[in-house]
């Protein structure tokens, strides 16, 4: 498959462009997503191509549209809703978590809502409280809906056909500072399969559990810590919901120590889920240090670029929180 | 106007209706009924009414109070019942009980637990068809209480700008459980939001079964003609509490039988007998056989076997 370097912005709009192109029901709605291209220019050109009857911009209006989008899934179209900022997504949580996710169960399995909803989460670009969250656990925690949250270009395009395909809502998780990454992505169409992690780094001494922008800073602390003699395992999860198990338990395993990085508030983060997954584990057995995490202090998301550095995890909080276990006592266990 | 055999089937599933949600409110007053419901009695001529202005294709949305949308959807009252009892051969298999009974392959989209939940639903099905050029619409039926809710102002703005299939219905019972309307709103009519999203608003009386049906017809004449959404409002009123617990401390007895006096299906019994369309003892006939039917509903419901435990983990994604 010939491929070259594009952006994850490219990749993402080219994973839109290619399934609007292969079926007429898929459509895509949001604000600012018709000339403007997007408030962060994902759908630069597509009202071009495919017109604004289906790339459509709508008005302020998060719960009307997605509500609208879960009403055409049901019909059986395949909406792409587009959430101009993570944030206001609380503008359409009943639409989410009471209608898209629960119609399928709540009507005995005689329906379904393949919808998905693409929203650039995260912080590190000065946009303070009400514009920088990760609040995708609260959507970990709910039955019926699945969660991705994809690093690389190659994958932002494979997860994204594959969510467009799933018969399920899919929340689909962007991050402002991973559009300008680039990265090889192949030029043809090809699927990631949602719920498949993969091992981005293979190393012995400690695995690090993680995904989105946050896998780029655990490949960078990866690397400053082998300088120093240190191999590490990174896993990025790719998919939150369903977690992927499987993956997280044989690196474990492999190298007896775990240290999740995410950028999500701490308490009660998905990384949360993550360790309570291997201690519940026979796998619990194989490690010889408590986990850590490395995650956003429990505040909201300060303005000032220095106090907005200081609540996030760096790569070099990651270097130091994987030496710290190093140095910490050993378990019984070992 | 419908024609004259079809007259006494109105008569009929309203009806149905009534003894449907009068035969489950008596089973949870007796304890045999696991949860809660609530009740459409009085309320009969509006779902009856609009739904009879449909054709095949269209589709409703339905609310928390949805028993009479789904009959008179043409739903059957053998697997609703089996669904009230919590039966595997219910509408969703016993997931869902009375605020989840839903046919969506019929295009019964859904009862909602959610007060406006189903507004963007109805909106979406509206969207599919006019990006399919299908010649359908969509009734939303929801109450008077869900108009003080963001989602209708979001979801008619919407359907209005993008001119969508939708017809609005607003069941204007008087009460959001205990907040009277004249309480929640400054406005005489819920219809006169209208104006503010650019399309038309009509009050009926939605104790008149014609009234409805008519208003609905215009406003489905418009929605396939391309011309977009309207807001109706349907005046009408509840007979039995909120739900099962309500102590009715908020309303007189003597309003509750003001309104009975205007009862729905009384009124278009005596109509049909002096259109000449029911023989002498018809309606009586028709009483007995929907309250016949619906004992039967219950009973087999009875008979039926619970679900499977392990059932409860399954249909969480398709």
């Amino acid at each position: 498959m010939p491929s070259r370097e594009i952006t994850y912005r490219e990749a993402v709009r080219e994973a839109m462009v290619h399934a609007m192109r292969e079926d007429e029901e898929v459509f895509l709605m949001g604000e600012d997503v018709g000339v403007y291209g997007g408030a962060f220019g994902v759908s630069r050109g597509m009202v071009e191509e495919f017109g604004e009857e289906r790339v459509v911009d709508t008005p302020i209006s998060e719960a009307g549209y997605v509500g609208l989008c879960a009403g055409a899934a049901l019909m059986g179209m395949r909406p792409i809703a587009e959430i101009q900022f993570s944030d206001f997504i609380t503008h359409c949580m009943d639409q989410l978590v009471n209608q898209a996710a629960k119609m399928r169960y709540m009507f005995g399995g005689e329906a379904t809502v393949p919808m998905v909803v693409r929203t650039p989460g995260g912080a590190g670009t000065g946009a303070a409280a009400q514009h920088s969250q990760s609040l995708e656990a609260w959507f970990v925690h709910v039955p019926g809906l699945k969660v991705v949250m994809p690093s690389t270009p190659h994958d932002a395009k494979g997860l994204l056909l594959s969510a467009i395909d799933d018969p399920n809502t899919v929340l689909f998780y962007e991050h402002k500072l991973l559009y300008n990454r680039k990265g090889e992505v192949p030029e043809e169409p090809y699927r990631v399969p949602i719920g498949e992690a993969s091992v981005s780094r293979e190393g012995e001494d400690v695995t690090i559990v993680t995904a989105g922008l946050m896998h780029h800073y655990a490949l960078e602390a990866a690397e400053a810590l082998s300088d120093g003699g240190v191999e590490p395992e990174v896993v990025d999860l790719r998919t939150l919901s369903p977690m992927d198990d499987a993956a997280i338990l044989s690196s474990v395993e492999k190298t007896g120590k775990l240290v999740v990085v995410e950028e999500d508030v701490k308490t009660a983060g998905w990384g949360a889920e993550v360790v309570s997954r291997v201690v519940e584990s026979e796998s619990f057995y194989a490690l010889d240090r408590a986990p850590a995490r490395v995650a956003g202090a429990d505040v909201p998301i300060p303005y000032n670029r220095n106090l907005e550095a200081h609540v996030r995890p760096t790569p070099e909080k990651v270097v130091e929180a994987v030496r710290a276990l190093l140095d910490a006592r050993k378990g019984v266990y070992a | 106007m419908q024609d004259n055999r079809d007259r006494v089937e109105l008569l009929r599933q309203m009806l149905l209706s009534r003894y449907f949600d009068e035969k489950v409110n008596d089973l949870y007053a007796e304890g045999k009924v696991h949860g809660t419901a609530h009740f459409y009695v009085g309320q009969e001529s509006v779902a009856v009414g609009a739904i009879a202005a449909l054709k095949e294709g269209d589709v409703i949305t339905s609310t928390h109070r949805g028993h009479g949308h789904a009959i008179a959807f043409g739903l059957d009252v053998d697997r609703m019942a089996a669904e009230l009892l919590g039966k595997a051969a219910g509408y969703c298999h016993g997931k869902g009980g009375s605020m989840h009974i839903a046919d969506v392959g019929a295009g019964m989209l859904g009862a909602n637990g959610i007060v406006g939940g189903s507004m963007g639903i109805a909106c979406g099905a509206g969207w599919a068809f006019k990006r399919r050029n299908q010649d359908n619409a969509a009734l939303c039926f929801f109450g008077e209480g869900a108009a003080n809710e963001g989602i209708f102002h979001e979801t008619l703005n919407l359907a209005a700008i993008w001119k969508l299939p939708v017809i609005f219905l607003c069941e204007n019972n008087q009460y959001g459980m205990s907040m009277s309307v004249k309480k929640a709103t400054a406005i005489e009519n819920i219809s006169d939001r209208a104006v503010a999203y650019g399309m038309p608003g009509v009050t009926a009386d939605g104790t008149d079964l014609d009234e409805v049906h008519e208003a609905t017809q215009k406003a489905l004449e418009r929605a396939r003609a391309g011309e977009g959404p309207t807001l109706l409002e349907a005046v009408t009123y509840r007979y039995l509490g909120h739900s099962k617990s309500d102590a009715n401390l908020y309303r007189t007895r003597e309003e509750i039988q003001t309104w009975r006096k205007r009862d729905p299906i009384q009124r278009f019994a005596v109509k049909l007998e002096e259109e000449g369309l029911l023989k002498e003892n018809e309606w009586r006939e028709l009483d007995e056989e929907a309250k016949q039917r619906i004992e039967e509903a219950f009973e087999k419901a009875q008979q039926q076997p619970e679900p499977e435990p392990e059932s409860a983990l399954e249909d969480v994604y398709a």
